[in-house]
């Protein structure tokens, strides 16, 4: 049986807006910018009283989505992965599911899918570099997945991995310090959290290859990088897996990287982000506004810690 | 006796200098109003501007070398203009940052530049360039006489804390600031090796030859 059942702080999918609605946003910011700098030039007071006001959350404009990544694989720019990830094959597509758990398997992806069925979810994403999107993803719960590999009493932890093939993914600059593939992390808890989803569609559409076609994840109250893109394989382990860009540098992106305005990235600050499309930075809420849901995984646990 | 053909060499890389200088803001103003710097305009007039603010900066320190090396005097004659404009796009760097990015909300430019160590070696590199700006002028150049020379070597401090904020501010691709960091060495390096060569030839002219 499939409950579908949706979080208080998701917006419910007709509220997504279409997409001509957005035709007209640039312009619009262009028109503003004049009178914005005018006015900025009043100091103004440092926790502006409008933000306790209630969540602004139009979706971003397939083409804002789809042209500023992040996916280091096809370049460091962020305009490099659009440019660039064409290059990679994502049909057929193989997902390996190993580790602890009593039904691991390879699938085609086509199997991966089926059982679940498919449904829309409008997430906000907070990059770490304090900027984020709203974005109206297509996909199905990662605890489906996790519930169907059976993980093992040990099992404490899912890692993943990106596809890394150097014939299709021109990157040259960079080397993680445990080397390719990108790797990332869940505890088995937020993997088998509602909110946590495994991604095949934007706006309706087939995933494009530069937001991690055919297969990612969202997990919307982490940064970014927590959802890892064009996954090959999932693993159950036991101890706390290695990933990216907390083996890399580890002083300044922990495992959990949850939102947290309260903790600042040693070279800058997390309080606030800058929603693409919009001129003035917004304040950043606690788990990226999902505290109702997700505070709980987390009783107990130091987040300045265990950041 | 300065013949024509240089001062007119001198003229038409002077109109370039300002092509290049103003060139970006330009691109910048357009694109900015035809929606075309992408989906973050914000940080890409930022970026933009930083990258230029050290081209210039670069250029200006490497006057000296370059004259020394193809024994060219007249390049000095460009060093104010391309000075002016490593100024020039930092003010606006900084400016795109206060105004921009934090909508001149002060507390918070305050605390960056405070806290977060790439914003305090940007800032302090600004400050470091504004009096050269002042004292730029002729008037200026002649009441300082020999100090003006001394204070005017603040631009490779500027220099090398513009390096830092820039391998500071990146997250992995630190490609363009090892360029950039190379190459300041390199213009340091010549400063360093031609001091050395002076030193060691004792230098014809300047004193009376001792009797022996």
């Amino acid at each position: 049986m499939i409950i579908r059942s949706k979080p208080k702080s998701q917006p419910v999918s007709s509220e997504i807006t279409k997409e001509a609605d957005y035709v007209s946003r640039r312009r619009f910011i262009a028109g503003i910018t004049a009178a914005g700098v005018g006015a900025a030039m009043i100091p103004a007071v440092r926790r502006d009283p409008e933000s306790s006001a209630p969540l602004q959350d139009e979706p971003n404009s397939f083409d804002e989505i789809t042209s500023y990544n992040n996916f280091y694989e096809f370049g460091l720019g962020k305009e490099d992965p659009a440019a660039n990830a064409h290059s990679m094959v994502t049909s057929p597509w193989t997902v390996t599911v190993d580790g602890l758990c009593s039904n691991p398997g390879e699938y085609h992806l086509e199997d991966f899918m089926k059982p679940s069925a498919l449904e829309d979810r409008v997430y906000r994403l907070r990059c770490v570099e304090a900027w984020s999107m709203v974005i109206p993803w297509q996909g199905f719960p990662l605890a489906d997945v996790v519930r169907r590999a059976e993980p093992t009493g040990s099992a404490r932890y899912v890692a993943f991995e990106t596809l890394w093939d150097p014939a299709q993914m021109p990157e040259r600059r960079w080397r993680p310090r445990n080397g390719w593939p990108y790797r990332e992390g869940l505890r088995l808890d937020e993997a088998q959290h509602p909110l946590a989803l495994l991604v095949t569609g934007l706006y309706g559409k087939t995933l494009p290859n530069q937001n991690g076609a055919p297969l990612r994840l969202a997990v919307p109250w982490k940064y970014g990088f927590k959802s890892i893109k064009s996954i090959v394989r999932m693993t159950f382990t036991e101890e706390m897996p290695a990933t990216t860009w907390s083996a890399t540098t580890p002083g300044e992106y922990g495992f959990f990287a949850n939102v947290n305005p309260q903790v600042s990235h040693p070279r800058w600050s997390q309080a606030r982000e800058r929603r693409i499309g919009e001129l003035r930075r917004r304040e950043t809420l606690m788990f990226n506004g999902y505290a109702d849901e997700v505070a709980s995984l987390y009783d107990g646990l130091d987040l300045a810690r265990w950041f | 006796m300065p013949r024509p053909t240089e001062q007119r060499i001198v003229l038409l890389l002077k109109v370039l200098i300002w092509m290049v200088g103003l060139g970006p803001v330009a691109w910048l103003i357009y694109g900015w109003f035809q929606g075309n710097l992408g989906v973050n305009p914000i940080e890409k007039v930022i970026l933009v501007q930083g990258r230029w603010t050290l081209v210039f900066l670069l250029a200006a320190m490497a006057v000296t070398p370059i004259r020394r090396l193809t024994g060219w005097n007249r390049v000095v004659q460009l060093r104010r203009l391309v000075g002016l404009f490593a100024f020039f796009h930092a003010s606006l760097h900084f400016l795109a940052y206060a105004g921009l990015d934090q909508f001149f909300e002060w507390p918070y430019i305050v605390e960056d530049v405070i806290e977060r160590p790439y914003i305090t070696a940007g800032f302090t590199a600004f400050v470091l360039l504004l009096p050269l700006a002042v004292t730029s002028t002729r008037g200026w150049i002649r009441r300082l006489g020999k100090r003006w020379q001394r204070l005017h070597r603040l631009a490779y401090v500027a220099a090398a804390l513009g390096v830092l904020h820039f391998f500071w501010k990146v997250k992995a691709d630190t490609f363009w600031p090892l360029v950039s960091a190379l190459l300041l060495a390199g213009l340091f390096g010549i400063r360093v090796w031609h001091r050395v060569r002076q030193a060691r030839q004792p230098r014809r002219g300047t004193s009376p030859p001792v009797a022996a």
